[in-house]
């Protein structure tokens, strides 16, 4: 008796922990797929939320974008593929890492070409205060009389 | 030259605002339809009212609006006076209601008007998501060979109607 109470907390306590959005009805036997499915459906946007992956997702849409990914592994895709699917539907944006590309460069490499621009500003202001002279050149023997007329004058 | 170096972090910074400013103008909620210029899905799905046909592939014979809706959709309720003008004005509509129970959607256009020349029944919702729907309402507009030429995500705007879906279908009839 106790033992099953036991049990049964501790699947509870699993279900509750492991799955967020997700419907125990909807997930694979399989569990090597099933854990793809996971992995998948935590890159892929929830179209109407926009801002959460489908994993996080309550919307019906995104159950339905799960539902789409579990078919197409169970079809034989591989992750890639299943991906495709969805942006020949949806677009790159479906995608919450954006792929890399001509029109993506801006994005991917625009912070660290930023930085080098900076990093470099440093550089060259610090390389030229070093290459200035570090004392004046010393006075020569007319401009020290000067000077000894000058401090005589003054006193 | 040196002196328009020092110009430089200003024109980089009014190129941002610019940026920015154009940003801001844009609905963020609005996504591009990646379906533009490619041919609609294959699809037939059964007839939601008896006495109207279906929808399949094959009917898609442009220039045409394809506009997914259902009855539990707030704004295509305000979408949908446009749509019984745009039908009156002798424009082909054809409705998919879109993850709705077929008897609500029944109800919804026997309460509303029923402006659709065919009607469908997407229950499942996989034929929208086929054509990238993400929301109700949406409207596609498919040329004579079949293909998507422009979508409107959400109430179609008397703007959009005027700029862009009425001149499009003018252009696709010639």
């Amino acid at each position: 008796m106790r033992r099953a109470l036991l049990a049964s907390c501790v699947l509870l306590l699993a279900l509750a922990g492991g799955a967020r959005a997700i419907d125990p009805a909807e997930q694979l036997a399989d569990p090597a797929l099933e854990a793809r499915a996971r992995a998948l459906s935590k890159e892929l946007r929830c179209l109407v939320c926009q801002n959460e992956s489908i994993d996080d997702s309550n919307a019906d849409l995104a159950r339905d974008l799960r539902r789409i990914v579990r078919e197409r592994l169970v079809a034989g895709d591989g992750d890639g593929a299943v991906k495709q699917y969805l942006v020949a539907r949806y677009g790159d944006f479906v995608l919450l890492e954006p792929p890399v590309k001509l029109k993506t460069y801006a994005l991917w490499f625009g912070p660290a070409v930023v930085l080098a621009l900076g990093a470099l500003g440093v550089l060259v202001f610090f390389r030229r205060r070093r290459a200035q002279p570090a004392a004046p050149p010393p006075l020569s023997a007319d401009e020290q009389h000067r000077l000894a007329t000058l401090l005589e004058r003054g006193r | 030259m040196k002196r328009l170096l020092y110009l430089l972090p200003l024109a980089l910074f009014l190129a941002l605002m610019g940026y920015f400013a154009v940003g801001l103008q844009r609905d963020p909620h609005i996504l591009p339809s990646a379906m533009i210029d490619k041919p609609a899905p294959d699809f037939a799905l059964p007839p939601l009212l008896d006495g109207k046909p279906g929808i399949a592939r094959a009917d898609l014979d442009g220039p045409l609006l394809v506009n997914f809706f259902a009855s539990w959709c707030v704004p295509c309720r305000a979408e949908h006076p446009v749509l019984g003008r745009l039908a009156g004005a002798g424009v082909e509509l054809l409705g998919i209601a879109w993850k709705d129970k077929p008897e609500d959607a029944r109800a919804w256009l026997a309460e509303l008007g029923d402006p659709y020349r065919r009607l469908a029944v997407d229950r499942d919702g996989r034929v929208g998501i086929d054509f990238g729907v993400y929301g109700v309402p949406e409207t596609y507009v498919i040329d004579r060979a079949g293909k998507i030429r422009y979508r409107e995500a959400g109430p179609i705007t008397p703007e959009d109607l005027k700029d862009k879906i009425l001149p499009l279908l003018a252009e696709l009839k010639r």
